[in-house]
């Protein structure tokens, strides 16, 4: 392990692994107390349709990601808003769909299979360029600088956003921002571990961390520190295996996540004996 | 004194064509405390909703505390039933403090008089020693008076609850009015409720709406429904409003379920 250190392609891994947990930890802990897991995976299977156009228009694949993974998670927060609009899990699920399927129609018409579109499926931890880390390093300020001076509104809308209306808040305008945010690290996640396994990194470890504590900030650190730990072991065993690192990653954050809920469901039901006990 | 809600011919709705509200016409004076009883689909929540600038009329005016719904606001604290449906990691405090947003703008922290403004209401409320409990772990009764700190962050002159008993026991509803009348010392009340029972001794008036144009037409003629109810005080049914007894003094139990 301290040869690979040696080669830049691993050391541009590790500094990956870190900038992509910070995005996990933040937007991921406002994603799950939002109950709004499935949108990071529609989110970043919508933006398959940006990948396939800009495979086809000859444009760097980043952007096509981008501004597809924007536009749809836009979307998505106008067609759910107010009382009368569609819910959430069928605008999800339209968006998933029609963006894997212009995904698949725009790599037929640009008439080649494209490689590297494997790469954005799966993920590519080992082939991270100094230019992506560059980006992530950016988006990751953008994240810490947004969400830290929103963060009262952020909560308190995520709470309860009538209240939050009725006290001046513009909850539309910070969905949206929340929305974006969770778009952009959507997109910067997917270079890594791929957009079919984004939606379980951004999750698992908020889902993991709302267990055993209590507060949205030391749930962003928290959920931050765990995804940083996954990154780093399920990178380390899948070198030592030779297995895809993205894949690897997520089976860790998968047993992890099992276990966290069954440890939690029999800390529970001991307290639930005790108390009853004490009656 | 200006009222506190003055409401005259107001009809509103969210569909076209189907108001939920018809013809509502009544007045809560500055140091009132009315109970707002109907129906399930009535339209008690979509006339908070108005009152509170969430909804704009589609006829009629209402001036809240002498101003617009959306211009007042600021001065009116809204206690919603219990938020959310499911577990949300925040503290009593951080409930409370959400009562100051709009005073503290956004990309500022709340201030240290946020906090001391946040810990007095929950103190008033007694329940200060929550304050660094998870929301979660309280009692439905807890819950309520933590919501009530936070409606009270901006010192509002109107408090408007809705069902706010909905998931309390009996014994919490009893000191829960108390505290209530208490309040209303210093601003007016409006309680949203479809318990009439448990209210009518606390109150000082009692407005039952019900108006509901559902598509499919209803089985009972909605005069029925407002006496089913027993509405002694001002009654607001079926777009004729018609008071039926004048307000307070001498009310029956208006209890006859």
């Amino acid at each position: 392990m301290t040869d690979l250190l040696g080669h830049v392609f691993m050391q541009h891994a590790l500094a990956a692994s870190v900038l992509s947990s910070v995005a996990c930890g933040v937007i991921g802990t406002l994603v799950v107390v939002n109950r709004m897991s499935t949108l990071t995976g529609s989110i970043a299977h919508a933006s398959f349709g940006g990948l396939g156009m800009a495979f086809a228009l000859g444009l760097p694949p980043m952007y096509g990601a981008l501004a597809v993974s924007l536009l749809s998670a836009l979307g998505i927060g106008a067609l759910t808003r107010g009382a009368r609009g569609d819910s959430p899990d069928s605008a999800m699920a339209a968006f998933w769909a029609t963006g894997m399927a212009a995904g698949l129609v725009f790599i037929r018409l640009s008439g080649s299979y494209a490689p590297d579109l494997m790469s954005w499926l799966f993920g590519s931890l080992l082939t991270v360029s100094r230019g992506d880390l560059v980006l992530a390093a950016l988006l990751d300020i953008l994240i810490l600088v947004v969400v830290g001076g929103l963060f009262k509104e952020l909560v308190a809308v995520s709470y309860d956003a009538e209240f939050s209306a009725i006290r001046g808040i513009r909850t539309g305008l910070v969905r949206g921002v929340f929305l974006s945010l969770a778009a952009v690290a959507i997109v910067m996640l997917m270079k890594m571990t791929g957009l079919i396994m984004v939606m379980a990194l951004m999750t698992i470890p908020a889902a993991v961390v709302r267990l055993f504590t209590c507060g949205m900030k030391k749930m962003m650190i928290l959920s931050s520190v765990i995804a940083l730990a996954l990154n780093l072991s399920g990178l380390w065993l899948a070198v030592l295996l030779d297995l895809p690192p993205g894949a690897v990653i997520i089976l860790m954050a998968g047993v992890v996540y099992f276990g966290a809920f069954a440890y939690a469901r029999r800390r529970d039901s001991a307290a639930g004996r005790a108390a009853q006990k004490s009656q | 004194m200006t009222p506190a809600i003055e409401i005259r011919d107001l009809t509103a709705g969210y569909a076209a064509g189907q108001p939920v509200i018809e013809d509502i016409s009544l007045v809560v004076p500055a140091n009132g405390f009315m109970a707002l009883i109907g129906p399930n689909g009535g339209g008690k929540t979509t006339l908070v909703k108005v009152i509170l600038g969430l909804l704009n009329p589609w006829k009629g005016t209402v001036r809240v505390l002498g101003a617009s719904p959306a211009r007042a606001s600021e001065r009116v604290g809204y206690v919603p039933q219990m938020v959310p449906g499911y577990s949300f990691p925040v503290t009593a405090l951080d409930v409370a403090l959400m009562g100051r947003l709009g005073i503290t703008p956004p990309f500022r922290r709340y201030t240290a008089q946020d906090r001391s403004v946040s810990l007095e209401n929950l103190a008033l409320l007694g329940v200060e020693t929550l304050a660094g409990k998870p929301m979660d772990s309280l009692s439905g009764g807890q819950r309520q008076r933590v919501l009530i700190a936070r409606a009270l962050g901006t010192q509002p002159e109107l408090l408007l609850l809705d069902e706010p008993v909905a998931s309390v026991d009996q014994e919490t509803q009893e000191s829960f009015f108390n505290l209530l009348s208490e309040l209303n010392g210093k601003l007016a009340i409006v309680l949203v409720t479809h318990d009439v029972g448990a209210v009518s001794s606390h109150v000082k008036s009692i407005a039952c709406i019900n108006r509901r144009l559902v598509s499919h037409g209803s089985t009972l003629p909605p005069e029925a429904v407002a006496e089913a109810y027993g509405c002694p005080f001002e009654l607001v049914a079926h777009g004729v409003p018609h008071r039926v007894v004048g307000q307070a003094a001498g009310h029956e139990d208006g209890s006859n379920d």
